[in-house]
């Protein structure tokens, strides 16, 4: 199996930068399938979140419209070398998962 | 027959295991309720105002959106949003001629910087449009992405 996750969380002048590559298939329900002409059920994730030290700094809502295999990055202040950070999501057919990664 | 019994035996703990994890992990997944009308919406309007509250948009310059001018793989268009605005709560961002304009909403914390980068689905030759709630108002940019399917950059 794929690897799920690559998750990096870099400290850089007070900034810690996120970016994740996250394996998912992220369909929007509209493709079809060229065999059966049936179309592949959507399947994509809905809620993301990221967690410092337990507690939450983005919350994000996303919609079929972001690509597959999603990448994101966005920044926060206030984390030290060695901290946690968690991110998590979960799909519209209620599958879900997490990744923990440490500050660096 | 021993051995498959075994098997079948540690399979199942397996499952449970994975299903304990799920279980921990549900409560705070529950909170955020998915805006799903917002999702559906046909128009800007309507899918800012289902997920915002109002559509009454400010352009404005202090937003910067970064994608490429022309995009050959309209599957996977680049897209950073970042803002000199103060107080930002949420950032969204829209894709005006998707059928469904809206690809994301990015709830963000008071440490959080107002930066967002990913990678969004446009359909056709658009606007992309970042919307950004700060101090309760709401202010939004556009920039135009040439989606170009098997074209030669026409």
């Amino acid at each position: 199996m794929a690897k799920k996750w690559k998750v990096r969380a870099q400290l850089k002048g007070g900034v810690t930068t996120l970016k994740a590559l996250i394996t998912h298939p992220m369909e929007t329900g509209l493709r079809k399938n060229k065999k059966t002409g049936k179309k592949v059920p959507p399947h994509y994730i809905q809620t993301l979140t990221v967690e410092h030290n337990g507690k939450s700094v983005l919350d994000a809502d996303w919609g079929p419209a972001i690509s597959a295999n999603p990448y994101l990055s966005m920044k926060f202040k206030g984390a030290k070398k060695g901290d946690s950070v968690k991110i998590s999501w979960v799909d519209n057919l209620g599958d879900n998962d997490s990744h923990t990664v440490k500050v660096r | 027959m021993k051995r498959r019994t075994l098997l079948k035996g540690s399979l199942s703990a397996g499952v449970a295991g994975v299903a304990v994890a799920a279980g921990l992990l549900t409560p705070q997944m529950v909170m955020a309720a998915w805006p799903k009308a917002a999702f559906d919406a046909k128009g800007i309007d309507g899918a800012v105002s289902s997920l915002l509250g109002s559509s009454k948009l400010a352009s404005s310059s202090d937003i910067s959106i970064k994608a490429p001018p022309i995009a050959e793989n309209g599957a996977v268009v680049n897209i950073a949003v970042s803002t000199k605005l103060k107080n930002v709560s949420s950032i969204s961002i829209l894709v005006e001629k998707n059928a469904q304009p809206l690809t994301s909403s990015f709830n963000l914390a008071s440490v959080t910087e107002p930066f967002i980068k990913t990678r969004v689905k446009v359909a056709k030759t658009s606007s992309i449009i970042a919307v950004v709630k700060s101090g309760g108002k709401l202010f939004s940019a556009k920039r135009e992405v040439k989606v170009t399917i098997g074209g030669c950059g026409g």
